[in-house]
């Protein structure tokens, strides 16, 4: 495992598209490097003998019947929609 | 109408009677729990929202012979009930209107329970105490300086505190089971993939489940006759048969070994906990069980395991809210990724934050083997405790939480000692396995009582008995009779 203090919270705030304060950068650091510090613990299990277990119950490519069902129309598509027009979700200009 | 003073603190199993035979209507039990509710919540603070005015209209028209005829049921903010908001206790998703009913919430409406009211949490159910509300603390019901636990704290807290007949909520490494331990009622995490979450705002998805908190054990069940079921809409539901789970309901435990895990008896945990626990032991014996120590000899890995894979997954999880489609957005953005860091920034707490960042860095290039492949095998040694336990013993039995409720702000400020409270519920997450809280005591705290509980965890789909296990304990005991003063 990897040392805790290469956590940069900055670096991985922005990966994670979240602005932080300079306050929170300072704190989180600290706390997190904690936790980082507690999970550690996991180095001295003995791993060599398992798979990862991605679910507590392995399944499968579960799959259904592909047949048409109700559905939201547009207006209940976009009724939380924070700003919408002539049936789309308006956004920030994306291409110049 | 009968009883109107003491009607709230019916459980749900008296509350049917009193309809089927005619003594209540609908109408009036809504009637009454709103007046309570009036009374009682500006104390508790257990509710975010509510709306009665659809619920007496449903109340108009039910059939009290439904299995869950006419009884009102408290849902947690983190579960769809269409036309009401569905926040998450947060700020993100503070003016969002639940556009459908989960499956859980149709499925209770089939069996003619009526949702009225939305139950504060953590944030995202990111938290222990619920004070990571973005809108309020609920308080303790047995002492309001101090929390009800959480992420479920709302929901907990209601049903103690007689403000509702039962609630559902939710537990991803222990949030109904805690809470239900701290308020002292009866808190039931199914098994991984038993109870659908279509309609459940994700958390942890390979740990999420929903559950019922109630009085007792028997409405635990009545619920989970209700919630149980495979649903196609929730690719990781199980397709198993729902035996009716009242059914083994006051059979003995003549026969059933039940496994103390030694690990779970070790140094940390309160006295006054260990003594109600190791009392509730000798009852279990003396009701037929027969006592074996087990070992789980991964339990000490649990909690670092789950921070891992919950975070990790919660970082995925929660990268939807990005201010597009619904939720907050933020004002005047420079451009696209300016949108989604200052929505985010603006939207999200200061927990749900920690979290998704610990989680984007587990996941990250680098550190994904050392950290989040690592966890998952961990969790598959921890899977194989359980496997290895169940093969000898038919239940396990552990205190829920290793200290009765805490102060408010006493954690806040350290978020490793709060994940330190989930240490004995997390692992039945972790193993997709199912679990009970119910009380089994209190702690002489001051001037005050606090309710201590114990858990009961059983193995995948194994609830009825569980349930079979849980009400023979509860039955022999009056701990479920005594009632908070508020």
């Amino acid at each position: 495992m990897s040392d805790s203090a290469d956590l940069d919270v900055g670096y991985v705030a922005k990966l994670a598209r979240l602005q932080l304060s300079d306050e929170e950068t300072v704190l989180f650091q600290k706390q997190l490097g904690q936790v980082l510090k507690y999970v550690d613990k996991l180095r001295a299990a003995d791993v060599s003998q398992v798979d990862a277990a991605t679910h507590a119950v392995p399944m499968f490519n579960v799959f259904r019947e592909d047949e048409p069902r109700a559905c939201f129309t547009a207006e209940e598509a976009l009724h939380n929609a924070p700003r919408q027009r002539d049936h789309l979700f308006i956004v920030p200009k994306v291409v110049e | 109408m009968t009883g109107a003073a003491d009607l709230p603190a019916r459980n749900i199993a008296d509350l049917q009677s009193l309809l089927r035979q005619g003594r209540i209507s609908p109408r009036e039990v809504l009637e009454v729990l709103r007046d309570r509710i009036a009374s009682i919540d500006p104390t508790i603070e257990a509710y975010l929202s509510l709306d009665y005015e659809a619920a007496l209209k449903e109340a108009q028209e039910v059939d009290v012979e439904l299995p869950l005829g006419g009884v009102p049921i408290a849902i947690k903010d983190i579960i769809n009930v269409a036309g009401q908001p569905c926040t998450c206790a947060s700020r993100i998703l503070a003016s969002y209107q639940a556009p459908y009913d989960a499956t859980v919430v149709r499925k209770l409406r089939a069996a003619g329970a009526i949702p009225y009211g939305k139950t504060n949490m953590d944030e995202f159910a990111m938290g222990s105490s619920t004070e990571n509300s973005s809108v309020k603390s609920t308080r303790n019901p047995w002492d309001t300086s101090r929390v009800p636990g959480g992420s479920s704290g709302g929901s907990a807290a209601a049903v103690a505190a007689d403000e509702a007949f039962g609630a559902l909520g939710t537990d991803t490494g222990g949030s109904i089971r805690q809470p239900a331990a701290f308020s002292g009622v009866v808190g039931f995490k199914p098994s991984y993939g038993r109870v659908s979450r279509f309609g459940v705002v994700a958390f942890a998805s390979s740990l999420d489940q929903v559950g019922p908190l109630t009085q007792t054990v028997r409405d635990s069940a009545l619920l989970m006759n209700a919630l149980a079921g495979h649903d196609p809409q929730d690719s990781t539901s199980l397709q198993a048969d729902v035996p009716d789970y009242t059914a083994g309901l006051g059979r003995d435990l003549r026969g059933l070994r039940i496994g103390l895990p030694k690990e779970y008896f070790v140094e940390g945990i309160d006295q006054s906990v260990k003594s109600a626990v190791e009392a509730a032991v000798k009852q279990l014996e003396s009701l037929g069980g027969e006592i074996v120590e087990v070992s789980l000899p991964h339990t000490d890995y649990a909690v670092a395991t789950y921070y891992i894979v919950a975070t990790a997954e919660a970082s995925a999880n929660l990268a939807r809210f990005d201010g597009v489609r619904y939720g907050h957005r933020a004002e005047n953005a420079r451009d696209l990724l300016d949108h989604y860091a200052r929505t985010r920034a603006e939207g999200f707490g200061a927990e749900v934050k920690r979290r998704i960042i610990l989680g984007t860095y587990v996941l990250s290039s680098g550190y994904y083997d050392a950290y989040y492949l690592r966890a998952q095998k961990v969790r598959e040694l921890i899977r194989q405790d359980f496997a290895q336990a169940f093969s000898r013993v038919d239940v396990l039995v552990s205190p829920t939480s290793p200290t009765p409720a805490f102060k408010l702000g006493e954690h806040s400020s350290d978020p490793l000692q709060m994940y330190l409270a989930d240490i004995f519920t997390i692992a039945a997450n972790l193993a997709g396995i199912c679990g009970i809280s119910v009380p089994c005591g209190f702690a002489e705290v001051g001037d005050r009582r606090l309710p201590i509980g114990l858990q009961i965890l059983g193995k995948s789909l194994d609830e009825a008995l569980l349930l079979q296990v849980a009400h023979a304990y509860e039955q022999s005991t009056d701990w479920h009779k005594i009632r908070p003063v508020v």
